[in-house]
This record gives C-alpha cells, structure tokens and sequence, in this order.
C-alpha cells in the first residue's frame, strides 16, 4: 500500500472531525443526510469494478453494488436538498 | 497518475470539504449540499481505473451497458424515494440509503476479493485487511440499516432481547474477526473464498443481532453511527482499489459521522457504550420511577387555554414527535402567526434530540415557513424559561420531564430537558396520559403550574388558532 494514501487518510480524520465541531443541532439530520450522499462515491467503486468484471456472477454483485451505489448518491443529495429549500428566511 | 488527475482530485477533496462545512450553517447548507454534488459529478467524470485507463474512453462492451442501466435504475429508485417520502419518515429514508451505501461498498470489496483470491496477483495483508473490513462493516451497515429503517417504519419498534445476548454477540463478533484473521493470511484458493461467504452471512446476521436489541428512540443514533461506519466502509474500498476520492470522501463521512454520533449522545446525556449495549428503550430499567409522582392532572380547555395564550407576553413553544405523527406544523406556525400578530413575543425551543433525530423539528417547522431565528436552542432558551408566561409543549415527552433534574432513580436522570416547569404556565397537548419513549411517568404533568389539553394536536391546534382570532 501507497503510504501516501495513508497520510490522505489521516489528514482526512481530523479535516472531518474538525470541519463539523460547531455545527447548530439544527442543522444534524441534513447534515448526516449530506454526509450519507457523500459516502454515495461508492458509485464508483461499483463502476470500477463492473468494467473489469469477467464472470456472470461478477457481473451480476457489481450491477447490484451500481443500482445500490446510485441510489445512495443520486437519493442522498435529492433528499438532503428536499430538507434544506426549507430553510429559508420568513418573506417580511 | 498523472498530473493532471491528480489536480482534479485536488479540487474534488476541495469541494468534497466546503461542502461539508457550508453543511454545518443554516445559511449557506443548501449551497453546501449542492457543492458537494457538484464535486461528486467531477469526480465521475475524471473517474480512472487503478491502472491509470480513463474509464469512459474504453470499448463499450457489456459491462458498460450494465453500468448505463445500474446507474439510471439507482437513480429512478433514488429519486422516488427522495421526493416521494413524507417529511416525517425522513429519517426512514436516511437509513434506507445508508443502508444501499453499506451494501455497495460490502459488494465491491467482495468482488475484489474473490477476483484476487481466484487469480494470480500478488495478495499482501496490506491489500487483504482494507478488503475484509469494508465488507465487514458495509455489509452489517447493510442489514443494521435496514432493521433501523423497519423500526422507524413502527414494525418491531420495541427492543428486543434475552439473556446472554450481548454475549452471544460477542461470541460472533469472535468469529467473524477469527475468520477475518486467518483470511488475511490465506487470502487465496478454494478455503478462502468458503470462510470468506461464511464471514459475509455472519456480517451481515450481525448488523441484525446488532440493532434488534436497541429501542425506536434509539435509532438516530444507530443511523449516524452506522452512517460513519458505510463511510469508512468507502474509504477501505478506496485503499483496496486504489482510488483516492473515495478514500478522501469515505474519511470524511467517517469522521465526521464519529463526532456527530457522539454529539447526539451528549445531548441525551448517555455514553454510546449504553446505547449500543444497553437495551434502555425496553422500559425494564423505567418502571421504578413510575409509581410515587405527587400532584392531580388538570385538565383544560380550548377555549381558555387559547385566553391564556392571547394574553400572554411572552409564549414559548416545545414541538415534539407527536407534532410531527400529527402533521400539525403548519397549524404551529398558523398559531404562531396569530399570536405574533397581537404582540406576543413566541419562540420555539428545540431539544436536540426531539423527535426521531436531532434537527428532526427543525426541518418540520422549516417546511412549514417558521423563520429559523425564532428557533432557539435549548441552552439559549432554559436561563431565561421562567419569565415565560405560557409554555406550549405539543407532543413533546421526555425531554421536559423534570424527573430528568429531581429523581436521581429516574433512567433519564440527567438528561439535559428544557425547563418548561420553569413558566408561569405550562400547557401540554397530548392524545393520552400515554408514555413517552423512555417508557416512565412524567413528572411534568402533575405539576401545578400544568394543564392538559387532550385530543389530537392538528385538531386542538386548529381549535386554538380559530379561539385566539376570536379573542
């Protein structure tokens, strides 16, 4: 393994922990809602290894990691907007 | 990977981060989802295989065909979960991607897995172990996921439990992390991929055996702890195929879903430990408070509870999930409305873990225009609760029971509640003297500052707002 990789990770930890720790409450369930389309890129790894995919039953789990993959993401960032064009400022 | 990938990427995890902190303001959140979406657009078009070959300018053959369809199907599914769910059952849908997410990321490390156990690549632990914990934790993100879902959706909302189930966990737990062991070393031939099938069922019993045991009120917590695991689930996908975005945005969501997980137990005054173990929800533990509260019920009426309102300087409203069962938003903010136009000055205070997930009111009244400065959190709200005059709690339960501040036996004892006891008045809507989640008598109710107004909030709320126009 790259030990670059590992240092993105690492990095990445405390860029997570960091970029929420003063979040209103309010703001809690759209933003786990956000954070769940995120992790959606998954998609990709459906992708990826669906191109390569050389037996039936390869083709078969990988189709299944795409529709699952695709809706995470595609679902996740619709549902997530669908919450948050609610808050909007009262029209005086 | 060439220079010019790697810039991309540099920009993805860029867009991926302000995303994500313009997330974390009311002003700026829906821009943030939107960059967020935006970054994962670049991401796929700039997809690249391990090998350094862009994906999209390959032969179409097909693998590329199901792709194509894969990817529309998941969107179809998507978007009708995502526009057709109602405002109450979001957290449902929540769970339900989360779950989706889980199950990909299981699926794509297996496939990896099985690949490289049947061929001829070189199979190092430091391939092996990324591999075996995304499906690991995405596949019991999978299953747990789904329970979350059903026990929101009200089937088997109850914990459920028997003796020496904790340790019959573990007792799986051991296994799969035996199995998981020993594959890491024996990654290739005929054994490996039989104990790897049997590690995967196991996982995924155990997302099950994981969640059955834990209480309806519970389930947001569940939902973001496993919503940080799917994220780190991703990112192990992205080690074991070598794709750095989804290491980057597996991370993020997996740090990130850590904190606020443990965010939201603060706010209920609980350790995670006795969320995940603790079976609380059962009402085993809640029986003891409930039998020596002191004081009557008072009821009232529409009518006089809408006087007291009208006349009030100062109203403080506490929504709960009863307001959301009843879809009685928009007659909150129609009340608020009338009262605001005859001078009186009401605020919402928001319990962080009202309803079935924190922010859950927030949203609801949201949808129903409430402006969101009039939304106060609960630490802003309780030093000043006793120049209230009339505290409105509609469909709120457990967390205004002051048994949390005065019986040290009380399993809810010290939990942070909003003071509503504090208030001149306090008027309570409820269908029943029924029980809240935590399953024990509130103390709230008997006090004598309190009144009951009984009946359905939509209707009672409707029966307020026509009173208060009247007076």
């Amino acid at each position: 393994m790259d030990t670059n990789v590992l240092f993105i990770f690492i990095l990445a930890v405390f860029v997570g922990f960091e970029v929420i720790s003063k979040v209103p409450s309010m703001l809690h369930t759209p933003l786990m809602s956000g954070t769940n389309a995120i992790h959606g890129i998954i998609l990709f790894g459906g992708i990826l290894v669906l191109a390569d995919a050389a037996t039936p039953l390869a083709r078969i789990l990988g189709f299944v990691a795409v529709v699952f993959g695709s809706a995470n993401v595609f679902g996740g960032f619709m549902v997530t907007d669908r919450m948050l064009q609610m808050f909007k400022k009262k029209k005086k | 990977m060439s220079s010019t990938i790697a810039l991309i990427f540099i920009g993805v995890a860029v867009l991926f981060i302000i995303g994500i902190k313009f997330l974390s303001s009311p002003k700026t959140a829906r821009y943030g989802n939107l960059v967020a979406a935006f970054g994962m657009l670049v991401a796929l078009i700039a997809l690249h295989k391990t090998t350094g070959d862009y994906v999209w300018s390959q032969g179409w053959n097909l693998n590329y065909t199901l792709i194509a369809v894969g990817t529309v199907l998941g969107l179809i599914i998507g978007a009708i979960g995502a526009y057709s769910v109602k405002m109450t059952a979001m957290p449902q849908m929540v769970a339900m991607f989360n779950g989706l997410g889980g199950g990909a990321a299981a699926l794509v490390a297996s496939l990896e897995f099985l690949r490289r156990a049947q061929g001829q690549e070189d199979v190092t632990a430091a391939i092996t172990i990324p591999m075996l914990f995304a499906t690991l934790i995405g596949s019991l993100s999978f299953s747990g996921s789904i329970i979350a879902y059903l026990k929101l959706e009200g089937k088997f909302e109850k914990p459920h439990t028997f003796p020496g189930q904790n340790f019959l966990n573990g007792l799986i737990l051991l296994v799969i992390l035996g199995l998981c062991g020993w594959l890491t070393f024996n990654a290739t031939g005929g054994n490996a991929v039989t104990a790897f099938i049997v590690m995967f069922s196991l996982a995924v019993f155990f997302g099950i055996a994981m969640v059955m045991p834990i209480g309806g009120a519970d389930m947001p917590v569940v939902i973001s702890l496993l919503n940080s695991f799917t994220g780190l689930a991703v990112a192990a996908d992205g080690f074991a195929i070598n794709n750095l975005a989804m290491v980057v945005a597996g991370t993020l969501v997996g740090s990130s879903g850590t904190l606020l997980t443990l965010l939201m137990c603060k706010a209920m005054n609980r350790p995670v430990t006795n969320v995940l173990f603790g079976a609380f929800g059962s009402g085993g533990g809640g029986t003891v408070a409930a039998g020596g509260v002191a004081g009557t019920v008072k009821p009232i009426q529409a009518d006089e509870a809408a006087l007291l309102l009208a006349y009030a300087q100062r109203v403080v409203v506490v929504p709960g999930y009863g307001m959301a069962v009843a879809q009685a938003q928009h007659q909150v903010r129609e009340l608020s409305d009338e009262l605001g136009k005859r001078g009186v000055e009401v605020q919402f205070a928001i319990h962080p873990v009202a309803g079935r997930m924190p922010g859950h009111m927030n949203v609801l009244l949201a949808e129903a225009n409430v402006p969101y400065d009039q939304l106060q959190e609960m630490e802003a709200i309780n030093p000043s609760m006793d120049r209230v005059d009339v505290c409105l709690v509609i469909g709120a339960n457990d967390v205004v029971n002051p048994a949390a501040r005065e019986e040290k036996s009380s399993p809810i004892y010290g939990m942070p509640i909003i003071e509503a006891d504090h208030a001149k008045t306090v008027i309570v809507m409820k269908r029943s003297m029924a029980k809240g989640f935590a399953g024990i008598e509130n103390h709230l109710f008997y006090k004598d500052n309190t009144r009951m107004l009984f009946g359905d909030a939509k209707a009672s709320l409707q029966a307020l707002v026509a009173q208060v126009k009247a007076s």
